[in-house]
């Protein structure tokens, strides 16, 4: 068995911390508007909808890996189009790690951000409504103050979720060390090496990251907005 | 403004069908639509607002068309220039009493908006609790909050949903001197909603009584006191004796008549459209009917069922729908028998 090195590159967990806060961003955005859409609005579609958006906490991560290798792969014409724009393939880079980790994040937000819409006083929303306020000043000063602690806390489970994608990520993003080669998949490699340290070292930062991610959920969910 | 509206909720399966069918004209001043629980009154100030559309009708706010099922015509709540106080006041809760009225004044420019607040802060006795939250604030201070914000945007109309719920007495005396004075400086149409009688009598200009979803009476407070019209509305306005009569003698030369109820003759009013023999529905106010202790002119010897302390006076019962509230200085002894007087004048015709 070979020497294995003690030190650790770090590159993984920079690569894991940044794709899953570019995703977390994408997917806070996202997921808002989408828990808006089905909190507020009555349109043909909308169980499908739901439905979807419900999916990726579902399926098995190997599959939804395989539905974007079919959307954004290079043979598809997002993935066409993209190539066409930039110059690059989407694939096996560390934006289709992000585009994955959006996709695993968002359920949460959706579901959690939905529920805390739902919540919110109608009569608030009303009273804004007969003061004159365009849907959209309702929705930013009092909706989503409103139900701004349980939205952070599904955020901060979402960034937590995002960090940890594995399936989703090896099958767009591959595997390459030093491009796209994110904390989980490393951890995976080093134990596959047999390299336990540097697996031992990532698994006890994933954790306290995670353990301190869920910690803080768990007292934005607790406490009673003002 | 001029409201006709018409909605219909079918049978679901844990709720009876509805059916809100009303017209009414509101001019500047009080108009209460006053009735009890769930016959629809909070429903016409939300068709009003616009949080409920209705299947069909109209309503107008001066010449602007609200709402219109045939044009169709729906505007938004926020183009309809409603204000609305609503029951639970829906201050936002993460803003103070300023941003609350700022809030609403968005639009203003900005040293107009500054000048308005202030104004509203200063006439709503809000000044020292501009910086507060409304979970800071006392009910009272909540409700003049709450008026405070709907009045900044200068309103066209004002809807008020039971503005005295859940305040205590002097509070209650604080929000009608409030409204009136309100009523005076704005000349807008006021609705408001009750099924308080109290809160009824002291602020109403005009008052549409609602049961079941329709307005079964309309009128000056006193003038639906004084010819509640139907039995129904007499029950819904609380306290009044109903009796089943039949006329004994007609004298329209003298606008008397003579009837036979509770068992004994009496004098009675004049009763027009009627002939002899005829049963009737009379009703008269407990305040109205007098006791004695002596025998006389449409006086009967009855036997006390009960009397209870009210505030400001003293409710003998006899029985058999026969109630007398009598002031507490007439109440001196307290005899089991007494001398029920129903004067001629008390007496109302009912159907």
């Amino acid at each position: 068995m070979a020497a294995h090195p003690t030190t650790i590159d770090w590159f993984p967990l920079w690569l894991s911390l940044q794709v899953a806060g570019a995703a977390t961003l994408i997917s806070l955005a996202l997921g808002i508007w989408l828990a808006w859409l089905l909190a507020n609005r009555q349109f043909p579609g909308k169980e499908i909808l739901d439905a979807l958006t419900t999916l990726p906490l579902a399926l098995p991560p190997t599959v939804l890996g395989y539905y974007l290798l079919v959307t954004i792969g290079r043979t598809s014409w997002i993935g066409r189009a993209w190539e066409s724009l930039t110059g690059s393939a989407l694939v096996f880079t560390w934006r289709a790690a992000v585009i994955a980790s959006t996709l695993h994040a968002i359920p949460l937000l959706v579901k959690s951000s939905r529920a805390a819409l739902e919540s919110v006083d109608h009569a608030c929303e009303r009273a804004g409504r007969s003061l004159g306020a365009s849907e959209w000043r309702i929705f930013w000063k009092v909706s989503l103050p409103l139900a701004r602690r349980p939205v952070a806390a599904a955020t901060a489970l979402a960034f937590a979720r995002s960090l940890g994608d594995f399936g989703a990520t090896l099958m767009v993003a591959g595997d390459i060390p030093g491009r796209t080669q994110t904390a989980a998949i490393a951890i995976f490699d080093a134990v596959e090496s047999g390299n336990t340290f540097v697996a031992r070292t990532l698994v006890i930062v994933i954790s306290i990251v995670t353990a301190a991610i869920v910690f803080l959920a768990n007292r934005l969910e607790r406490r009673r907005p003002a | 403004m001029d409201v006709g509206i018409r909605k219909r909720f079918p049978a679901g399966e844990e709720s009876a069908g509805f059916h809100l069918d009303v017209q009414f004209e509101a001019a500047a001043g009080i108009t209460v639509l006053y009735g009890p629980s769930g016959s629809g009154k909070t429903m016409t100030l939300d068709s009003i607002a616009g949080f409920v559309m209705p299947d069909a009708g109209r309503i107008m706010l001066g010449n602007r068309i609200l709402f219109d099922a045939e044009a169709p015509v729906q505007l938004r709540p926020q183009d309809r220039a409603c204000g609305y106080v609503f029951q639970n006041y829906a201050l936002f809760p993460h803003m103070t009493v300023r941003q609350n009225l700022a809030f609403a004044a968005y639009q203003l420019p900005r040293l107009e908006r500054h000048r308005r607040i202030a104004e509203l802060l200063d006439r709503f006795r809000l000044g020292d609790l501009a910086g507060r939250y409304p979970r800071e604030l006392s009910g009272g201070q909540k409700q003049r909050a709450s008026i405070a914000r709907a009045l900044i945007a200068e309103p066209q109309a004002l809807l008020l949903d039971e503005p005295g719920r859940g305040l205590d007495a002097p509070l209650r005396a604080d929000l009608y001197s409030l409204v009136l004075e309100m009523k005076k400086s704005l000349r807008i149409p006021m609705l408001l909603v009750t099924h308080d009688l109290e809160e009824c009598f002291a602020l109403a200009d005009n008052v549409l009584i609602y049961d079941a979803g329709r307005i079964v009476h309309r009128g000056a407070p006193l003038n639906l006191l004084h010819n509640p019209g139907t039995s129904e509305v007499a029950r819904l306005l609380g306290n009044f004796n109903i009796y089943q009569a039949e006329i004994l003698a007609l004298n329209p030369a003298r606008q008397t008549s003579r009837i036979r109820m509770l068992g004994h003759d009496w004098n009675g009013p004049h009763l027009r459209g009627c002939f002899l023999g005829d049963r009737i529905t009379l009703c008269a106010r407990p305040e109205e009917l007098r006791i004695a202790d002596k025998p006389g002119d449409n006086r009967v010897r009855m036997e006390l069922v009960r009397a209870t302390e009210r505030p400001q006076s003293v409710r003998a019962d006899f029985g058999n729908e026969l109630i007398v509230d009598v002031p507490r200085t007439e109440w001196a002894e307290k005899p089991d028998a007494l001398w029920v007087e129903i004067p001629a004048t008390s007496l109302r015709q009912i159907s």
